[in-house]
């Protein structure tokens, strides 16, 4: 294939690391205000992500969920969907995940788990079916109906949490208890009380999968079709509509998984709050990854190794671990810049890639006058 | 309830509706601004909360809390300078660089607030009790109400009003009329940043403390006011009443039984994207909301 050549992969390489080093540059910038050493910081960031095998698992764990995000923003990014829904759709899938794990009882192990995992990838699906369907059949831009989900995800889990059936008697707001049976089990192998856990491995299995439905099926072509034009697939026989909607419900499910990881792996019941920004964080960790299913775990891996190595700035340096925060932020702002520095050098594919943001809504107003 | 219950009830939620309903104001107006121009303003979240935090830093240290709304209003324009600047010259996806001002604000201001406080993620406001009560509101509910026939004239019966809707509805033609699209998008979207910087600043003063995080939507919630207000300054104050009643009621229903509180707080949310979907009434963006103009 032509598209694997050397000098194709190094141009994308440094596409995508130009504003990573950028940010890091502005990072270091704002460090050297308050008075540290950008370089001290950087270091110890280094080290609290990489330093020891518990460092590295800590690593790995705050990866697992952005992998999952990761991949569910890169697929819809290839139909030229933004799915911003990322972030309620892991609070409806990791909900679910939770009712299923304390509800069903008296199944084996691994089967338990399994019907979890289905769980809260149906409640994703269910949630990013709402913004799908309402985009294939109104034309309704997905951006505002995703955004605004996300809000309601965390009202209805904050109302279910407090719910007497499934709440756990006593102040904390969460969810009982799930049964041992439904657990995906942690590293132990590696230290006692890893936090990293099987998730890892689901994480890892739904990016091969999406790597391949994307490369190698005819509805993954279909999917870049839409993506990449939209007009011309619809005149080529492809139904715009439904690699809309099944494209945007995929997106939702494989972003509720990261739920099920987050409740199945680490918490084992729902917590309220839950943790919050993995699916902001999945934003940037496809636009880093360019939207490639494979290149989302080298993404979510120095995403990860940001957030765990936080930790380490925090208590060894005066720098605030939200410093992080402010590196992602400053990531996501110089990459949005840098969609249209690979626009402008393809001349004559002016109309390529995903168009999300704008062109949905356009179609709306046009749409509007017919 | 008796008679003066429920009357004392009203009083009550039509008050503690005009007091939520403010920073939705202004900063709806603000994205009307920047929408109108056709550009895409997620950001507002952000701005709001790096108004929030400036404010409030500004005001404590002067002991002033008018010079808060000032430096809120600044660093608000200045961080919709940055998007503007994004989506404007460099072409930027506007949600991306929205989304990446949204995620800067979060993590600036915890970081900020930090090395302000010496590792707090809050601190109490003494300032706002220097703030004159007009009746039984803060000057701020004023302002924002003012606002509003404000916007309506610069932008409808102005000649930059004029300019300002050509930009947002068709950039070609109107740059063919000799109107600067691209400077036109940038002041209004500036301005829009203005406006949602004041907005955020009204936060800690209503509160009497700075928190992390303290905008929790609202600047969305703003968004889907202008929306459901159909991209109209009256529109969307009436929208910002709607939304500040629901979140008025939710607050005094609260522990009362009844309807959760958590519903009242989707009210906004799903209404907006009712709006959206056409169910009652559909509502209609600018045309070239979120196309950057192309060079010829």
């Amino acid at each position: 294939m032509k598209d694997l050549s050397i000098r194709r992969i190094v141009r994308e390489l440094g596409q995508a690391l130009l504003p990573l080093a950028l940010a890091l540059a502005v990072g270091a910038v704002i460090i050297l205000a308050i008075g540290e050493n950008p370089l001290t910081v950087f270091g110890l960031m280094l080290r609290g992500s990489f330093g020891s095998l518990r460092r590295l698992s800590g690593t790995l764990q705050e990866a697992s969920p952005m992998i999952f995000t990761g991949v569910s923003v890169a697929l819809a990014f290839r139909a030229g969907l933004f799915n911003i829904g990322a972030e309620g759709q892991l609070l409806i899938g990791g909900f679910a995940a939770a009712w299923a794990g304390f509800a069903l009882t008296g199944l084996p192990g691994p089967l338990h788990v399994v019907f979890c995992v289905v769980a809260a990838a149906a409640a994703g699906l269910v949630w990013g079916l709402i913004p799908g369907i309402l985009k294939a059949r109104l034309g309704v831009h997905e951006v505002i109906n995703t955004i605004m989900l996300n809000y309601v995800a965390l009202s209805l889990t904050n109302f279910l949490v407090g719910h007497p059936y499934f709440k756990e008697p006593g102040q904390i707001p969460q969810t009982r208890d799930i049964a041992a049976s439904s657990v995906l089990p942690r590293f132990e192998f590696l230290y006692a009380h890893a936090k990293v856990n099987a998730g890892l491995w689901v994480a890892l299995a739904v990016m091969v999968a999406v790597g391949y439905l994307l490369a190698r099926t005819r509805y993954g072509f279909e999917i870049k079709a839409v993506g990449y034009n939209p007009e011309a697939s619809e005149a080529a026989g492809i139904s715009k509509s439904r690699v809309i909607w099944t494209t945007m419900g995929l997106s939702g499910a494989i972003a509720g998984l990261a739920g099920a990881e987050q409740v199945l792996g680490v918490f084992r019941c729902f917590v309220s709050p839950f943790p919050f920004g993995y699916g902001f964080v999945g934003i940037a960790v496809a636009l880093l990854a360019r939207n490639n299913p494979l290149a989302v775990l080298p993404a979510a891996l120095i995403f990860g190794a940001l957030t765990s190595g936080a930790q380490e700035v925090d208590v060894h340096s005066g720098t605030p671990r939200e410093i992080t925060v402010v590196l992602q932020g400053i990531f996501v702002l110089f990459i949005a810049c840098e969609f249209v520095l690979r626009r402008k050098r393809r001349v004559g594919e002016t109309e390529g890639g995903p168009k999300a943001g704008g062109k949905g809504r356009e179609e709306e107003g046009r749409g509007e006058d017919g | 309830m008796g008679d003066s219950g429920v009357a004392l009830f009203f009083m009550t939620l039509l008050v503690s509706t005009l007091r939520k309903a403010t920073p939705l104001i202004l900063a709806s107006l603000g994205g009307f601004f920047s929408e109108k121009s056709g550009v895409v303003n997620i950001a507002l979240e952000g701005i709001m909360l790096f108004g929030a935090f400036v404010g409030a830093v500004v005001a404590q240290t002067t002991q002033n809390p008018w010079l808060g709304v000032l430096a809120a209003a600044g660093v608000g324009g200045a961080v919709a300078a940055i998007h503007a600047t994004a989506s404007i010259w460099f072409r930027a996806n506007q949600i991306v660089s929205g989304l990446g001002v949204n995620l800067l604000a979060v993590g600036a201001t915890i970081f900020l607030c930090e090395v302000y406080t010496g590792g707090q993620r809050s601190f109490m406001l003494s300032v706002s009790e220097k703030l004159p009560r007009w009746g039984p509101f803060l000057p701020l509910v004023y302002i924002a109400l003012l606002m509003v026939p404000v916007v309506y004239l610069m932008v409808y019966r102005t000649r930059q009003g004029l300019r300002l809707r050509a930009v947002g509805e068709h950039p070609e033609a109107a740059r063919t009329m000799g109107v600067d699209v691209q400077m036109t998008r940038f002041w209004a979207v500036v301005i829009s940043g203005v406006l949602a910087g004041v907005a955020g600043s009204f936060l800690p003063f209503f509160a009497g403390s700075f928190a992390k995080n303290m905008t929790n939507g609202l600047g969305y919630i703003a968004l889907g006011a202008l929306i459901f207000g159909r991209w109209t300054p009256w529109g969307a104050l009436a929208a910002s009443l709607l939304f500040g009643s629901a979140d008025a009621l939710q607050e005094m229903l609260q522990g009362r039984g009844g309807v959760p509180s958590q519903f009242f707080q989707m009210v906004p949310y799903v209404l907006t994207m009712v709006a959206l979907a056409g169910i009652v009434g559909r509502a209609i963006p600018p045309r070239a909301l979120g196309i950057p103009l192309r060079k010829e």
